[in-house]
Order: structure tokens, then sequence, then C-alpha cells
């Protein structure tokens, strides 16, 4: 997993998973069409028309792979359709200094890599981008290193399963249904102890 | 002192760890999976693509309650989108045999309500749903923490979940809460105190002679706002009160099931000598009623306190964000919040939905009207509390008032049935969330207790309760 792109930036701290998708959204049984829904509170007019001046509705982040944003992105409710639809308009990862829980895990499982960067390197990211805003921002994640145009070769922390599961594109529940032995190992034990809603 | 003391969170993650390898995460075993609507129909698509079963219907239970009306249970759902949603939810029941409290059924409420209510939520149990106010279920020494969808399918898939484990943190509360000062108030003291990120990574265990003097539904309000505070369980250790709360609910043990239990769940509470990872200690006899001011649980304030000034805010992030709060909020900075003029009050969600939460509220309304320019909705989590409180006459406390008396679900906490605040609407709310548009496009939300609710419905005006009395 390694990309180049362009930087989106939506500098706010603890961008909460409602402002990603608001949840009158969430009434869909599928996953799909969610793109167009990403940050729709802040991206359309009452009438439905895009807000022109939204970073989202710009060309150039149309064509991004890079969202950057403050501390705490995607804290709040765990709806799974928040890494869904950062991914169906087109991200494949998400620069901060921290992120929430459960957004970290659904992120990983939707091959969204939350990319956690110190507060100075963010700093600098911003400092860069102010500079230029064109510049690109590449992103390996076998080698653990991010870089953009002039600027230095940070390394980023990932835990290694998730980044194996990244790299070689793992499917969690398979792995997890390959215990099965365990599992029933686990269950004949507890039966008639612990587990009293257990028939 | 046992020779390796552990806490509460430590022996239940312990106690279901199905398999350990080095570099991956632990596989842990599920007790009780809550499944609703609104973030498990893909999981369960995924379960059909796979031709795989759900492998423990029988420590699965799900119910409707986001996306459901609050209308009279007679009308049908007018939202063909919702109607959809709630259609599937018990299709995929009956295909994957799933016990289920459809909209319909007597028992129907709000997933973190009908769970203890019915005695499903025990100590020492691991407890997954897909939603984020898990938390709740860790008020009975249960370890339960909000999932995504694919884990959701995981769980479906397994009865198992891949976790990294959190880090442990203690909250500890001493002291006598002041009249007027409820549960509600603590975790909201916490939020503002550690702030909406301060616990992530983390589980909270709430300790102290504070948290020991609530009741089960108090504590349930305290733990179901953790990840208000960015952690994504937390947990009280159980005592008499629990077991008294449980015993001869329907699912709880039974006989000599109930004896064995109780026994168990005995040998749950922290280890003299265990250490925690963190700690924050609140001090409840300083304790204010509480209120948010802005869009997120960490912006609060004591209800008499003022609107924080971004100008005092060194950190230039920070400082944004608390100027983009207050510009969405149409508030100024340095000012009272109290006197400040409300069109709606919420009084509901799985956080103060309960009966005591209702019968705080109608001691309040009790022979007052709500002001004529407030719009009032009280709406009980689950429909045997609604049965409780219409049992209790407080119905006609609230109708007598000029409130709403409307049937169980999450309602305008998350705002997906039609229940909702319009563009520029403020609301005094007793649910978990006043982020931007939470309860409404456009609304403004202050989070709050019951009884701070009740009394600012009565003057129109972000009230202390305190004022009435």
């Amino acid at each position: 997993m390694k990309f180049e792109s362009t930087v989106t930036q939506i500098q706010a701290d603890n961008i909460d998973t409602d402002q990603i998708i608001p949840a009158r959204f969430l009434k869909t049984i599928s996953k799909d069409g969610l793109g167009d829904q990403l940050f729709f509170d802040w991206r359309y007019n009452a009438d439905g028309s895009p807000k022109p001046e939204f970073i989202l509705n710009t060309d150039k982040a149309k064509a991004s792979k890079v969202l950057f944003a403050g501390d705490n992105f995607g804290c709040g409710s765990s709806r799974e359709h928040a890494p869904w639809a950062l991914t169906q308009y087109g991200f494949q990862a998400v620069i901060s200094t921290s992120f929430a829980d459960i957004f970290k895990q659904n992120s990983l499982k939707n091959r969204l890599l939350p990319l956690v960067v110190s507060r100075d390197v963010h700093q600098q990211l911003r400092d860069a981008l102010a500079a230029n805003p064109d510049l690109t921002v590449s992103v390996d994640v076998e080698t653990q290193i991010f870089t953009w145009t002039g600027g230095p070769a940070v390394a980023f922390a990932i835990d290694p399963f998730a980044k194996h599961c990244l790299l070689a594109g793992v499917d969690e529940i398979g792995y997890v249904l390959q215990h099965e032995p365990q599992i029933a190992a686990y269950e004949a034990q507890r039966i008639g102890t612990l587990n009293t809603l257990a028939s | 002192m046992p020779s390796n003391p552990r806490t509460i969170i430590q022996k239940v993650w312990d106690s279901h760890i199905v398999a350990e390898r080095e570099g991956a995460p632990s596989l842990l075993f599920i007790d009780l999976h809550l499944v609703h609507e609104v973030t498990s129909p893909q999981a369960f698509s995924g379960l059909r693509q796979r031709g795989v079963k759900v492998r423990r219907p029988d420590l699965t239970f799900a119910t409707v309650d986001h996306s459901t009306p609050t209308t009279p249970r007679n009308l049908p759902i007018l939202d063909p989108i919702a109607a959809t949603q709630v259609a599937q939810m018990e299709t995929n029941a009956q295909d994957f045999g799933i016990p289920y409290f459809g909209f319909q059924n007597r028992d129907q409420g709000i997933v973190h309500v009908i769970g203890p209510e019915n005695g499903l939520t025990q100590p020492g149990m691991t407890v997954v749903c897909g939603d984020s106010h898990t938390a709740t279920h860790g008020a009975f020494g249960a370890l339960a923490f909000g999932i995504g969808t694919s884990e959701v399918e995981m769980v479906l898939a397994s009865q198992c979940l891949l976790q990294k484990k959190s880090k442990s943190f203690e909250v500890r509360v001493d002291g006598a809460l002041k009249n007027g000062v409820t549960a509600k108030d603590i975790i909201l003291a916490l939020c503002a105190k550690i702030g909406i990120g301060g616990g992530t990574g983390c589980v909270f265990e709430f300790t102290g002679s504070a948290i020991r003097a609530l009741s089960m539904e108090e504590r349930m309000t305290v733990c179901n706002m953790s990840i208000e505070a960015g952690a994504r369980a937390g947990l009280i250790a159980p005592d008499e009160k629990t077991y008294e709360y449980l015993k001869g609910r329907r699912f709880a043990p039974k006989g000599e099931k109930w004896d064995e239990a109780v026994a168990y769940w005995k040998t749950l509470p922290t280890d003299e000598g265990a250490t925690y990872d963190h700690s924050v200690t609140i001090d409840a006899d300083s304790l204010e009623p509480m209120i948010t001011f802005g869009t997120n649980p960490g912006m609060g304030i004591a209800i008499n306190g003022a609107i924080p000034d971004p100008a005092g805010i060194a950190d230039p992030l920070e400082r944004e964000s608390l100027r983009k709060a207050l510009q969405y909020m149409a508030l100024e900075a340095g000012a009272p919040l109290a006197g400040q003029k409300i069109d709606v009050v919420f009084i509901g969600s799985c956080t103060n939905s309960r009966i005591s939460d209702l019968r705080a509220a109608a001691s309040v309304l009790k022979g007052r009207k709500v002001s004529a320019s407030v719009r009032t909705m009280v709406v009980p989590g689950s429909q045997e509390i609604k049965r409780q409180a219409e049992a209790e006459g407080l119905h006609e406390v609230f109708r007598a008032a000029g409130a709403e008396w409307r049937e169980a679900g999450c309602s305008m906490c998350i705002a997906m049935n039609g229940d909702q605040l319009s563009p520029g609407q403020y609301s005094v709310s007793t649910s978990n969330r006043n982020f931007e548009g939470r309860q409404g496009k456009g609304g403004r939300t202050f989070l709050a207790s019951p009884l701070t609710a009740a009394a600012s419905a009565v003057m129109g005006v972000v009230t202390d309760v305190r004022t009435l009395v």
C-alpha cells in the first residue's frame, strides 16, 4: 500500500462522525452512495446545491487521496458509514494527531489508513501547505514512512497486525473463523459456569 | 492482598481470552451481542455472502430503536427508508434465529435500556453492540463497548472479537452530591475536565463513595457517556445494589444458578493494590449542575458559570475550535448561559430515559406548566418504562404540564426518526451529544440532567433547578 497525493485540509479538532456523515443518512441498508453524503451539512446548501467554497467540492480535493485534519478525528458515534463515506469519496488515508478508538478500528477494516503524526509534524505540514498548497505527500505502509514535497521523511507507527492485514489484504473475519477449535473449546469450558444466558 | 492484584477490567478481559498470539490482537469471547437496525444490515448481508450462520443466536438479541417513530404504535412508519430498515431487521432476526423485540413488541425499547431491564446485562460479561453508547452496560461490572459494522459481522459469525487491550483509567468520585446535582452532572463534569478525547485508548473504572451511593440507573447514566470522554468502555464494580437490581429479572439466573452467579460476581471487584495506567479524581461535594454550551460534550460549565472566552486559550487550534463552536451556537463569550432562551426540551435517550429520570423530571413539572414558547418532549426508554410511568401517573403530570408523552425510542437524541430541531433552534436535552446538527440540521443543543431540562422547560430559558425550589 503506497500512494502519492495532494492534501485536502479540514483543519478542525474533534471532527465527529455526525459531521463526517449525518445520522439521517444511516437509514440505508447498503454501503453504497455514501461518498456524496460525506460532510453533507458542511458541504451543501439548504437547497442541496454544493457550497463552492467548501474544500470537498473542489476538483483538487476530488482527485485527492489524503485528508489532513485536527486532533481526535472521528470521535462520537461508532458508525462505520464514516470510513465507508471517506473511502467512497476517494480517501485512502487521514492524517491527524490522534483518532477516536472506534473510528480507527473501523477505518483499518476498510483500508483507510489512520496516520498519526506528532504535533510538531502536524504543524510542519500545515506550514508547508501554507507555502505550497499543491504539494504532494507520499505514503508507504510497508516502510512506514511518509513525506511531502520538500519535507522530511517521517516514520509513522502502525499496529503490526493491522499492517499485515492492509498489505496482504487479509479478511479478518476469515482469519477469526480459522480459530474454530479454540472457540469451541472456550465455549465448552464456559457452559454451565460463567455464562448464564447460554442454554 | 493477592500476589498479582488485578483491576476488574483486567479480570473480565483475562476470563474472555479465546486465543492470544504475539503481534496480533487477542481473540475475545463475547457473552452478549446486542443488535439494532441501523448498524447491522450490512453485517447480515456479509453473512449471507459468506454463507455463514450466526454462531450463537442464544447470545444475540435484537431490537429496533434508532429510526423508529415515537408516535402511537398503531400508526405506520411513514418514512419509507426507515420502514425498509425496520423490516430488514425483522427479516434478519427471523432468518438467523435471533431473539427480537420488534417494533410492536411490548418489550421494545432503546437497546441500552432493555438489556439491563430484562436482566440480559450481567456482571463480568463482555457486551458489544454496533453503538458507541454500549458502555452503559458497564454499570453492572460488564466490559461493554461499541463496535463498527464489520465487527458486528465478526461477532455474529464467530461470537468473538479481535481486540487490543485498552489502558485502564480510574475515575474516582468521592464525596456527596448536593441537592439538585445528579449522576449526569458527574459525567458531564468528567467530560469537561479531561476533554472529549481524554480517555482515548482507555477503559474507565468509576470508583469512590459518590459512585457507590448511586442507584443502578444513575450508574448507567455515568457509564453511558464514557465514550463522550473518549473511552470505549466505562465500568463500575458490582455490589449489593447490582445484585438487588438483577434479582428476578427475566434473563437473570435463577435458583442455584443465581447463587453461583453472585459468588462469581463477588470475585470481580478490583483487588487491593491493583494499579491503573491513568487516574483522575472528581470532588462530588463541590459539583454543581452542569450544562454544555458548545458543540462537543467536553464543552461544559457549571449552570451558573460563564461561557468561556476563546481569547483566554493559548493553543491556536483549541482557540479556533471554541470560536467556531460559539459561532455555531450563536453565543457570546463571557456571558452567562443561565437565562438563555430555548425552544425545545428533550427528556429521553439511553442516557436519561429510565423511570428514575422520568420521576425526576415529573417532580419538577408537577403542578407547573412548561413555557408556552417551549416544545417539551418526554420519550421513555422502553415500552416497559412507559407502562411503569403510566402506572405511577407520571404521564398525567407531563401532559398536565403541557409536555408531549411519546412512545419508546432514541428519538431526538439522534434525530433519525422525524423527531428533530429546526435550524437555529435551541434545546436543553438529557441526551449525550451536542455535535453540530446532531438533533437536526442547524439545531443547537445544551446537554444537561433531567432536573435542569425540566426546570428550563418551565421557565423557557436555561434554568438552575435550585432556583425553582
